[in-house]
């Protein structure tokens, strides 16, 4: 189970709406490398997973996936709260606007609606780390292509951060995938599943 | 910055750290000294969340004491602006 804490993992506080950068930023909260993805792809793959080292990544990544999901639905709804219809319309969310307001749903830039597609749980531990380490570098990417198209240090400040726990994530990922191949290669073993 | 934001900003800033030494602990569990961290922040967690709580009210859903009325419900949350504070520079 979890507990909620009444706080962000990094804190969010946007001065100036901005619906064009909303409408991008979104993407890490419903597209197809967002953090809606990345925490049901760990929290769903640690239900198969093997080694205690790699269970624990797994459990713990996809929870922190949450906090970052919250993080980005706080930088867009902050992006679009005090947004004029004039603002709105200039910055390309007009569609998304007469669909869902100014809240949060989980679209992916394009405003394609979220997908589990996006994420894979195959019940082989090797399958889902390697995964795991694509699915880690997508993220980083993703937020690296944010970056540049930001310009407001209130927007970018979380977003360097958010792109640090990638990297961080893809290197817990790798050790466990070089535990979790060790183990297997214990001769002892003669099953895996 | 207020008193009361200044305590989340530490409470924030022990949180991530338990976060982060926990992740490398998952696959460092050997590592006496990175406990010994861990250890050292959850501790100091604790103190701050509860002169926190103690002041300007609860921060875990389950785990914190309320007094009359219902205290859990109010205002601000986390996603709001308000709710929030600015990192300095060099503290990253």
């Amino acid at each position: 189970m979890w507990t909620y804490d009444k706080f962000l993992q990094y804190p969010v506080k946007i001065k100036n709406p901005n619906p064009a950068m909303a409408k991008i930023i979104i993407t890490q909260y419903g597209g197809p490398d967002g953090e809606l993805g990345a925490s049901l792809r760990y929290l769903s793959q640690r239900f198969s997973m093997i080694t205690p080292q790699a269970i624990s990544t797994c459990n713990d990544i996809g929870t922190e996936e949450l906090a970052h999901l919250e993080m980005v639905g706080a930088m867009v709804r902050q992006l679009m709260k005090g947004a004029s219809l004039e603002e709105i319309e200039k910055g390309g969310m007009a569609g998304y606007y007469v669909d869902h307001g100014r809240g949060v749903y989980p679209v992916s830039a394009s405003g394609v609606p979220f997908n589990a597609s996006y994420l894979q749980s195959k019940g082989d531990p090797i399958v889902d780390l390697t995964e795991n380490l694509a699915a880690e570098q997508k993220a980083r990417a993703t937020y690296e292509y944010l970056i540049n198209m930001a310009d407001d240090p209130d927007v970018l400040e979380p977003l360097k951060f958010l792109r640090a726990r990638e990297i961080v994530h893809y290197q817990r990922f790798g050790e466990s995938l070089r535990i979790v191949q060790d183990y297997l290669q214990e001769p002892r073993l003669f099953t895996m599943r | 910055m207020t008193n009361k934001m200044e305590l989340l900003k530490q409470i924030v800033a022990t949180e991530f750290m338990k976060d982060d030494l926990a992740l490398y602990l998952n696959t460092h569990p050997m590592d006496r000294e990175a406990i010994a961290k861990y250890n050292y922040y959850v501790m100091e967690s604790k103190g701050l969340k509860e002169s926190y709580e103690m002041n300007y009210g609860m921060l875990s859903e389950h785990d914190s004491l309320s007094p009359y009325p219902w205290q859990w419900s109010n205002n601000p949350w986390p996603w709001e602006n308000e709710a929030n504070f600015k990192f300095e520079k060099e503290g990253m």
